[in-house]
């Protein structure tokens, strides 16, 4: 983007036994953490420990549905009661199996390793800050996370309503989560959510200071990384949306617990309100999940060609065109709840706006390489192969951004398709192109290249055998949320279970990759990637040193 | 830098505080615009005033009646008549008869709806039994007249000039806390 002269002392990390470099002890630099970098690392380690514990759980649902009929599901009720659990409860486990994926995906995996980890990590290096505009409000942010995460297990061990768990769905709709739900695991896991959003306006609010007011003399916004760019829209679309949840779910408690009737139609509530509220967050929380990731990969993108990126400020202005319109389409999430044509057309019409901006960050990713100098390193070939898959999930979206059509697909496998082949394997393999890029500028060492093209390799070819198969299941009218299915759909489930085993086996290549490097990884130079990087976290040293930036940069 | 920091950070903290008032005032506004709009099936209320200025067409509509009771209600609640054939603009009265069929007084309370959805905003209430608490003594039975019409602008909304047939549904829920028999509650 820009050309960079990192002026003083700071420019190399040869200070490392020097004061700029003075380490606190091990308890007081990782439990009170003041520091973006130890704060980011804490978030990827959470955010692993997470997406461990909320892909098992994936795993359980995929073992049972590799055949049809309830093989696993009873057993698994039994074990968590300590007692023979009926069907029904069994039936209960395998509505909080789902929720917990969707919520710990979503709240404990996805956003912390993207916000918390790599925003943490590399806003402040990118703009040339020495830190977080809230160093202490940071570290609560991240302990908030923490606490709302063992709230959100816990939750599985006392009553739901039929069984042990908040078998809500990440949705949480009324009636379900009010009068369908009685015991306090919904209250718990509702109050999860509230800890998780307020660490995440608490973040966003720290990452909209950060960036407006820390940027390094010369960083104007118009020449901001992308990926600062992508933090910043994401920061005001937290801020927007997720005190809207906080209400919507703080109705929900008064719902259940004072006698409220803000969902309850026999008291003149309406359930569907709650959808409306939900959906105002939730459709602005997947381009939360989901523009972060377009940050990354326009940086990998633009290094590994050794190109400025392509169209810079259409790439910025297409994210900030993302946040403003996914704030006005969210009853698409909601078709078959019994609207108007017109208000379908709306949002079918609103939705299917958003392609466009979407198009042109695709279109200029592809530009950018393009002519490029390419070379297809780890971090590249993660971010070509989730330009692929988000294109995938992209099409499926303009489908079901269809009213009509989706009266048909609403709640089948084919939402499940389409949400994980931008998720799953959108925003994961972000994540994974991000950790591969940045890992050692982050440790100091360098992930191993053979192992991460392997690891890409199973992986890519897992998720799909994986999840493309539920298009055609959808398409057959496979509903979503169900342990059993009839013999028709055994073949693709089938496979999908075994695409699972494939991924998983790609992960535990990360796991040996990860820990491999750490003990034994080339050691990592300032700038490793070469001149294709050129932001400003590659002026320092591999690690950057405790302290950086104490003489502030100059951008030309 | 450190005073500029704080006054960036809560004008942000403003933005959130204020996000969470607009959730919460989401709720009177949605309702208003259900009022307002007829969505999703809301109808509408009128007073005998304006009423009394619609005058009937001779174009005629068939009005369905449905009653339900949510479980654990233990009436027996029914229209008195399932349909009326009605001019579009004439006020018509219905009949719902509800009896307690269990030996304990019992409260309950009604919600109202009609398909299809769009022509809520056309199907005008007078007067009604929604929403108001009714209890009935062990065996008592009442009858709660509906007295309404259809605006005759239904027939120029292009996307409700082909309806022919409106569903009106009623379903009782049991209010919680029984309370006394009230003997002035009977067939009001």
């Amino acid at each position: 983007m820009t050309t960079i002269a990192a002026t003083g002392a700071d420019r190399h990390g040869h200070d490392h036994a020097h004061d700029a470099d003075h380490k606190p002890g091990f308890f007081a630099r990782w439990f009170m953490s003041t520091n973006h970098k130890d704060i980011g690392t804490l978030y990827l380690i959470f955010a692993i420990f997470a997406g461990v514990i909320g892909g098992g759980i994936s795993g359980l649902m995929r073992l049972e549905l590799a055949e049809p009929g309830i093989q696993y599901l009873q057993g698994w009720a039994s074990m968590m009661a300590g007692k023979e659990a009926s069907m029904d409860e069994a039936y209960h486990m395998w509505n909080v199996l789902i929720t917990a994926h969707g919520l710990i995906m979503v709240f404990f995996m996805v956003m912390p390793a993207i916000i918390g980890g790599f925003g943490n990590w590399f806003v402040p290096l990118m703009i040339g800050a020495p830190d977080m505009a809230f160093p202490r409000m940071n570290n609560i942010s991240f302990w908030l996370t923490v606490v709302a995460f063992i709230m959100l297990l816990g939750s599985s061990f006392v009553p739901g309503g039929t069984g042990l768990g908040a078998g809500t769905g990440w949705t949480v709709y009324a009636p379900l989560s009010t009068s369908g739900s009685v015991g306090p695991a919904v209250d718990m896991a509702i109050f999860s959510l509230h800890l998780a959003g307020a660490a995440s306006i608490l973040g966003a609010i720290n990452f909209i200071t950060t960036i407006f007011n820390m940027r390094a003399p010369g960083m104007t916004l118009h020449k901001m990384p992308l990926f600062v760019w992508s933090v910043l829209v994401t920061a005001f679309l937290l801020l927007l949306a997720l005190p809207v949840l906080a209400a919507a779910i703080t109705m929900l408690l008064v719902d259940r617990n004072f006698g409220g009737a803000f969902f309850d139609a026999a008291a003149g509530g309406d359930p569907v309100l709650y959808q409306h509220l939900f959906w105002f967050f939730g459709h602005p929380e997947v381009y939360i999940m989901i523009l972060p990731g377009f940050g990354i990969i326009s940086q990998i993108v633009a290094t590994f060609s050794r190109k400025p990126v392509f169209g810079y400020l259409g790439m910025a202005y297409a994210m900030v065109a993302i946040g403003v319109v996914g704030f006005v389409v969210w009853a698409h999430h909601m078709f078959t709840v019994g609207m108007s044509v017109d208000m379908k057309m709306y949002f079918t019409a609103a939705t299917m706006v958003i392609a466009v901006p979407t198009g042109i960050k695709i279109f200029s990713w592809i530009a950018t390489m393009w002519g490029g100098s390419v070379s297809f390193k780890t971090p590249m070939v993660w971010a070509m192969g989730f330009i692929f898959m988000f294109t995938v999930g992209g099409v499926t979206g303009v489908v079901l951004a269809n009213g009509g059509l989706d009266d048909n697909l609403h709640d089948t496998y084919y939402v499940v398709a389409h949400f994980h082949y931008v998720l799953s394997l959108g925003a994961v393999f972000s994540l994974f192109a991000g950790f591969y890029y940045w890992f050692g500028k982050m440790s100091g060492r360098q992930l191993n290249e053979f192992l991460g093209h392997l690891h890409f390799w199973i992986f890519f070819i897992g998720v799909n055998v994986l999840f493309f198969p539920m298009h055609f299941l959808g398409n057959s009218g496979m509903p979503r949320r169900y342990p059993d299915y009839p013999e028709a759909f055994a073949y693709w489930n089938g496979i999908a279970s075994l695409g699972y085993a494939i991924m998983g086996v790609g992960v535990i290549i990360f796991f040996i990759n990860v820990f491999w490097s750490l003990a034994a990884g080339r050691r990592a130079e300032d700038n490793y990637w070469g001149e294709g990087a050129t932001t400003l976290e590659w002026t320092l040293s591999s690690p950057p040193p405790y302290h950086q930036f104490e003489t502030l940069p100059v951008i030309k | 830098m450190a005073r500029s920091n704080v006054k960036t950070g809560m004008m942000a903290a403003a933005i959130a505080v204020s996000m969470v008032g607009v959730g919460f005032a989401a709720v009177p506004l949605y309702r208003i615009f259900c009022q307002v709009t007829g969505f999703g099936g809301t109808t509408m209320k009128v007073d005998s005033a304006q009423a009394a200025t619609v005058v009937a067409t001779n174009k005629p509509i068939v009005i369905r009646f449905d009653a339900n009771q949510r479980n654990g209600l233990p009436w027996e609640f029914k229209p008195e008549r399932p349909t009326d054939t009605v001019s579009i603009g004439a006020k018509d009265m219905s009949i719902f008869i509800a009896k307690n069929l269990s030996d304990e007084p019992v409260t309950g309370t009604a919600t109202f709806n009609v398909t299809p959805a769009l022509a809520g905003q056309y199907f005008n209430k007078i007067q009604c039994f929604c929403f108001t608490e009714q209890t009935l003594a062990p065996g008592q039975q009442v009858r709660m007249p509906v007295l309404y019409y259809v605006d005759p602008k239904i027939m120029t909304d292009p996307d409700t000039k082909d309806i022919e047939e409106i569903t009106l549904s009623y379903t009782f829920y049991p209010v919680e806390k029984p309370k006394a028999v009230d003997p002035a509650g009977e067939g009001s």
